[in-house]
């Protein structure tokens, strides 16, 4: 932990919300409260707000405030759709406004302010619609009572309220007086989802225009008067501290200002990011690197694999009596899964515009996280919170990156020491280098067949860190991290002895959430040694699995659906050759079927994913469609590149020239197919990512028999 | 001062001829379209045109640019929309959006050779820019439908 850590830890301390390590679930629904006590903002007299959530204009127009933050994911435009349908507003006088920080918005299943775990449909989807059907209901209320009519008679639709048996009709705007007196009911009668007119059918994302013509604001392009520019020079090795330093040529390049020690690094304070990077190569600072210095991924990998024959680790989940069925087996299988750390890269590195004053403190940043954001400048300045404005832009990239604080902790201690407002911008490199990394993970498998080739036992040992308790240090550590055994522990094949244990290891390398978390390793795995299992047991992978879900139709429904689609069974072109993998994940389910070919020099080229998800109710199939494809393309991405190698405490890996991203020319044509269904929402944002990796790999056992236990896929191995 | 054309607009900037265009581009002019993704010419996002012609703003050099016609995302546009950005914006191909200037640009400097692209022309001229939300294949449908004056399209 370096010591910027202990800043975060004393803020997160100070939200109180960790308590026990698990995330607080409580709703809150702020129906009845009104926007008025937001900071700096006069309420408009002819606007209507019943709730933090929307504004209506006389016009009729509607504004849906949004505290979820928008980093690809579609939350914008998917949110307001919600308000719209439900309070009967047509799409083209819908827009969104963003907030800062507010527990007024914070996510109904975390408890507090925050994007991730593909929560935010999840969580908002019904506060949203009472919150919008309520509003609906006092205009309608509004509206009988000025003409003496039942309300029963009376229809909103398309922004007006019309009595059909008197013909009258009014729009929204004309009802805001009436309706302003009247309190929005805590329980209205929600639309039935056969009368939505938006939810369901795929509307034009609102960020797109702006998304196209460079207007759209994201943290790196907050521009303050008087703003300065700053780099962080962090020490290479994971919490070091800077020993000595020589700042004399530094401060003598031209544009420098102040070159400032942190706890963890040091600052270049410039007119510009290229006079900050010419300072920073001019800074000569010795390092005091710590107890990390000879952290190595190699020593870490063969500490893992050594922990897995000798420590038992925890309990996650156990069926019947695995120690019992192994003797009994007529055929058993072993076998080791391995996949390394992977850095985030986002497109837009971290960045971060603080501007500390005495009397207050803004931050323009986009964040995940925006009200740990607050709790942490407040920490650092000594201001009460409400004193501290968070200004969320565009996030270009969140993946999970984006709900740590190190950045912002870079520009609020800069300002704070040179009394300006002060934007950090990591470069690339610092990106790749020091990321909060998806962690590495070690597996041992072992499964046994009956005489007539039905599964009979599944263990499985994890070996991995704890996210959750680096994020929240405080919190007891005892029990299991779900997020560290997710996917495997609630495989759903009907096996009758399962054994699920994890061990615990920490390794000195920072770790965080990444697209999808735990399942991006353990649908990885855990579908891989399904495959192996069924190649064992003679039998076609998709039928074995079926074979495996007799009771969970859903399941089977979903990767029937895939396997039709993608025409398993039935050639699937010169040699391509197909595998499958499921994956459950965020309240959603995805199967995913990949067709791969191999070269004679191993290179592995997918040429197609067919992917079928269950996500419940949909709000917009295409939002649906693009998150599946860009989940794709983040865990293929993975697969077939993502690496990250440490030694001597540092990150090997510096840019994109090493650290590689799948490309244009390397992109698979994807087909998303949505099962329909109006269960309640699940998440989009994640699961398409984890079945990816077991698909692809699975093919490649089609293609070449070699079996892939390690990612990523080095072509190397598949040389023939 | 170096004199330097970005948008049909002269500006005199200070910057020092050694700084890359980009950050001309950004902390000097304030045009924040073009984006810093890498530094080192691999990712794309930083893509302008000079002369008509795609670089990356990020490897090239003020004392290069000076006297070159310089277009960035904001000056793309003209009365209307590019057809790209219409394009882009019926496929709805952002999702973060922050390698789009750098996509459009370069789709729009292989527009400018007025044909209709192969998908080996495409992928020749679009595989350098680095979109890690995985938009490319909407990035393709797009491109065609603007090369098809936004008519039919995939």
């Amino acid at each position: 932990m370096t010591d910027q850590n202990k800043v975060d830890r004393r803020s997160f301390l100070r939200t109180g919300i960790a308590a026990g390590g698990t995330l607080v679930i409580g709703l809150h629904l702020p129906i009845g409260v009104n926007a008025k006590g937001w900071p700096d903002e006069a309420e408009p007299a002819d606007t209507l707000e019943p709730n933090a959530f929307i504004r209506i204009s006389k016009d009729g127009k509607l504004t849906v405030r949004i505290g979820q933050a928008e980093m690809g994911q579609g939350v914008l435009t998917s949110l307001a759709m919600i308000v719209a349908d439900e309070l009967e507003i047509d799409w083209p006088n819908v827009s969104y406004e963003t907030v800062g920080a507010d527990p007024a918005f914070n996510n109904p299943l975390f408890g507090f302010q925050g994007t991730g775990g593909s929560t935010s449909v999840r969580g908002f989807y019904t506060p949203l619609r009472k919150a919008a059907a309520s509003t609906r209901e006092i205009l309608v209320a509004a509206a009988a009572a000025e003409w003496g009519v039942d309300a029963g008679g009376c229809k909103a639709a398309s922004g007006k309220v019309t009595h059909s048996a008197s013909g009258r009709s009014a729009g929204y705007g004309e009802l805001f007086e009436a309706a302003a007196k009247l309190t929005p009911p805590a329980e209205p009668k929600l639309k039935d989802p056969k009368d939505f007119k938006l939810i369901g059918k795929a509307a034009k994302r609102l960020d797109t225009p702006m998304k196209s013509d460079g207007t759209a604001e994201f943290g790196i392009d907050v521009r303050l008067p008087g703003m300065l520019v700053a780099q962080v020079l962090r020490c290479p090795v994971f919490g070091g501290k800077p020993g000595k330093i020589d700042d004399g040529a530094a401060k003598a390049v031209a544009g420098v200002h102040a070159i400032v020690p942190l706890d963890y690094g040091v600052g270049i304070v410039a007119d510009s990011f290229w006079a900050a990077r010419r300072g920073r190569q001019a800074l000569k600072v010795e390092w005091d690197e710590g107890a990390n210095a000879g952290v190595s991924t190699e020593a870490i990998y063969k500490e893992f694999s050594e922990a897995a024959a000798r420590e038992t680790g925890k309990e996650a989940r156990k069926e019947g009596d695995v120690a019992a069925a192994k003797p009994t087996a007529a055929k058993s299988l072993e076998a080791d899964y391995f996949t390394p750390y992977l850095a985030h890269a986002t497109m837009e590195p971290m960045n971060c515009t603080a501007d500390v004053r005495a009397d207050g403190c803004d931050i323009y940043v986009g964040t995940q996280f925006q009200g740990f954001t607050q709790m942490a400048a407040a920490g650092m300045t000594g201001l009460a919170p409400d004193k501290v404005k968070v200004h969320n832009k565009m996030l270009g990239g969140g993946f999970g990156r984006r709900a740590a604080l190190d950045f912002v902790t870079d520009a609020v201690m800069l300002s704070k020491a040179v009394k300006k407002p002060v934007k950090v911008i990591w470069t690339r490199e610092d990106d790749t280098q020091h990321d909060l990394y998806r962690p590495a993970t070690f597996h041992k498998l072992s499964a046994g067949l009956d005489a007539a080739g039905k599964p009979l036992y599944w263990q499985h040992k994890l070996v991995n860190p704890s996210i959750m308790a680096s994020f929240f240090p405080d919190a007891p550590s005892e029990g299991v991290d779900d997020s560290s055994v997710e996917g495997a522990a609630n495989i759903a094949y009907e096996i009758p002895n399962i054994s699920v244990d994890w061990v615990r290891k920490e390794a000195g390398v920072p770790i965080g959430f990444w697209r999808s978390v735990g399942n991006s390793h353990t649908a990885f795995v855990v579908e891989s040694f399904l495959d192996e299992l069924a190649h064992e047991a003679g039998r076609d992978p998709l039928e074995f699995r079926l074979s495996l879900l007799e009771k969970d139709k859903k399941k089977a429904a979903i990767l029937r659906l895939a396997a039709e689609k993608a025409g398993w069974g039935k050639p699937a072109g010169e040699g391509i050759f197909r595998g499958i993998a499921i994956c459950e994940s965020f309240a959603s389910t995805v199967a995913e079927v990949a067709e791969v070919s191999v070269s004679k020099s191993g290179a592995v080229k997918v040429h197609r994913v067919v992917c079928a998800v269950d996500c419940g109710q949909v709000v917009n199939p295409d939002t649906v469609a693009a998150q599946m494809e860009g989940g794709i393309v983040y865990g293929l991405t993975a697969v077939l590149y993502g690496q990250i190698d440490v030694e001597g405490g540092k990150v090997r890996q510096t840019n994109f020239n090493n650290y590689k991203m799948l490309r244009m020319n390397e992109m698979p044509k994807v087909e998303v197919h949505i099962v329909p269904s109006n269960e309640a929402p699940g998440g989009v944002g994640e699961p398409g990512t984890p079945p990816i990796a077991a698909a692809v790999t699975n093919a490649v056992f089609a293609a070449t028999g070699k079996r892939i236990r390690r990612l990523p896929i080095n072509p190397s191995d598949l040389a023939s | 001062m170096a004199k330097l054309t970005v948008n049909n607009k002269e500006y005199e900037v200070s910057s020092d001829p050694s700084t890359p265009l980009l950050w001309v581009l950004r902390d000097e002019l304030g045009l924040t379209g073009t984006k810093y993704g890498c530094g080192i010419a691999q990712c794309g996002s930083c893509t302008v045109h000079m002369d008509g012609k795609p670089v990356r703003s990020c490897i090239t050099f003020l004392r290069s640019a000076s006297g070159k016609k310089i277009t960035t995302i904001e000056g793309l546009a003209g009365d209307q929309p590019h057809p790209l950005q219409k394009a882009w914006v019926e496929k709805d191909v952002p999702q973060c959006g922050y390698c789009q200037s750098g996509q459009i640009m370069a789709a729009a400097a292989l527009l400018e050779k007025g044909k209709k692209p192969s998908d080996a022309e495409i992928d020749s001229a679009m595989s350098g820019i680095v979109c890690r939300c995985g938009t490319y294949n909407r990035i393709r449908e797009a491109i065609k439908l603007a090369a098809m004056g936004g008519e039919g399209g995939e």
